[in-house]
């Protein structure tokens, strides 16, 4: 079972989600009045491995941290009080963000890779660019899950190993236990520094471009 | 539209908030602008969105985080306020249908932003 830690236990509904910057912790950097188009791409990625970390490394914002309430109905008996289960999940998840231009922003989302959050991939995370998988290689089961439901979902994604600037298994080692396709970029990086994890995002860019120059996509079919 | 479904499966603030409806046609990042100022007999959440997005956009997903309530919520009342005219919403144009890829252009857009970084 994944760690569930990245998804504080449900808060109680007053209280703001604690990000790293707080609610209201400071005046935050507005956009430009002529922002129009909002872009998505998503970090996803155990607890602990540094998806916050990478957020805020090149977010012109302070991260900050929201969260969703679901409900599935109908997943069992609640046995407390015997009435039709309905099940309440709550999902946290950190973002931050880069103007890339006059209109165009582009959001990061740094969202948990475990089970219970991936049915609501597509309200939340639908549209997305595509989407780096952050992992630490003491904990590489950590991403098999995300790597599966990407693919699920179509999303093309590559893989970030965040050595926390320590050294560990070579990329050869770390795709082969992520059993991962030959065609999906792998890379280092140190998600605590902006060049860093901004080299990862153009990783990603550029993977998405190569993408359009494969006729037959039959990986991502 | 699909209107008064009454899943009571929020605490009973969000049910009250939104009347326990549901609505996930907003985008996370869809930019919301302000069209009026607050009045009086307004809730407070609608109040505080207004003064968030008075000046400049804001997205939802960064709405609910200073209003801190969840997205679902937000999405909700930002309904409310758009019926009404309160409020302007700039969807995202350049976000990849399902199953596609980002068009080269956008890509192109996005690597020279990151590049700026």
């Amino acid at each position: 079972m994944d760690s569930t830690t990245s998804d504080p236990p449900a808060a109680p509904p007053a209280a703001p989600p604690a990000g790293p910057a707080g609610p209201d912790a400071s005046a935050p950097a507005p956009l430009r009045g002529t922002a129009a188009d909002g872009l998505k791409i998503v970090i996803v990625g155990g607890f602990g491995v540094g998806k916050t970390t990478m957020v805020g490394s090149v977010s012109e914002i302070r991260p900050l941290s929201t969260e969703e309430v679901m409900t599935r109905a109908g997943e069992g008996v609640d046995e407390a009080d015997a009435v039709p289960a309905k099940t309440t999940t709550t999902v946290a998840f950190d973002f931050g963000r880069i103007t890339l231009n006059d209109r165009q922003v582009l959001y990061l989302f740094g969202a948990p890779g475990q089970q219970r959050f991936w049915f609501l991939w597509d309200q939340l995370f639908g549209g997305s660019l595509g989407a780096v998988v952050l992992v630490d290689t003491r904990r590489i089961e950590d991403s098999w899950y995300a790597i599966d439901r990407l693919e699920h979902h179509r999303m093309p994604f590559v893989v970030a190993v965040n050595r926390f600037g320590e050294r560990g298994p070579s990329l050869p080692k770390v795709r082969a236990a992520l059993d991962l396709d030959e065609h999906v970029p792998l890379v280092e990086c140190d998600a605590r520094l902006r060049e860093s994890s901004k080299n990862v995002l153009i990783e990603l860019v550029r993977h998405l471009t190569a993408l359009h120059e494969r006729p037959a996509r039959e990986d991502a079919r | 539209m699909s209107g008064r479904r009454h899943e009571r499966e929020d605490p009973d603030r969000y049910f009250t908030i939104t009347g326990g409806r549901r609505d996930a046609s907003l985008d996370l990042v869809a930019l919301v602008v302000a069209e009026i100022g607050p009045l009086p007999g307004m809730s407070s959440e609608q109040v505080r969105i207004l003064r968030l997005c008075r000046d400049h956009p804001v997205a939802v997903v960064e709405l609910s985080a200073h209003l801190a309530l969840p997205v679902s919520v937000v999405r909700i009342l930002l309904r409310d306020m758009l019926a009404d005219g309160r409020i302007s919403v700039r969807h995202p144009v350049s976000a990849p249908e399902p199953e596609e890829l980002p068009d080269l252009e956008t890509l192109k857009q996005v690597l020279v932003g990151l590049h700026n970084l």
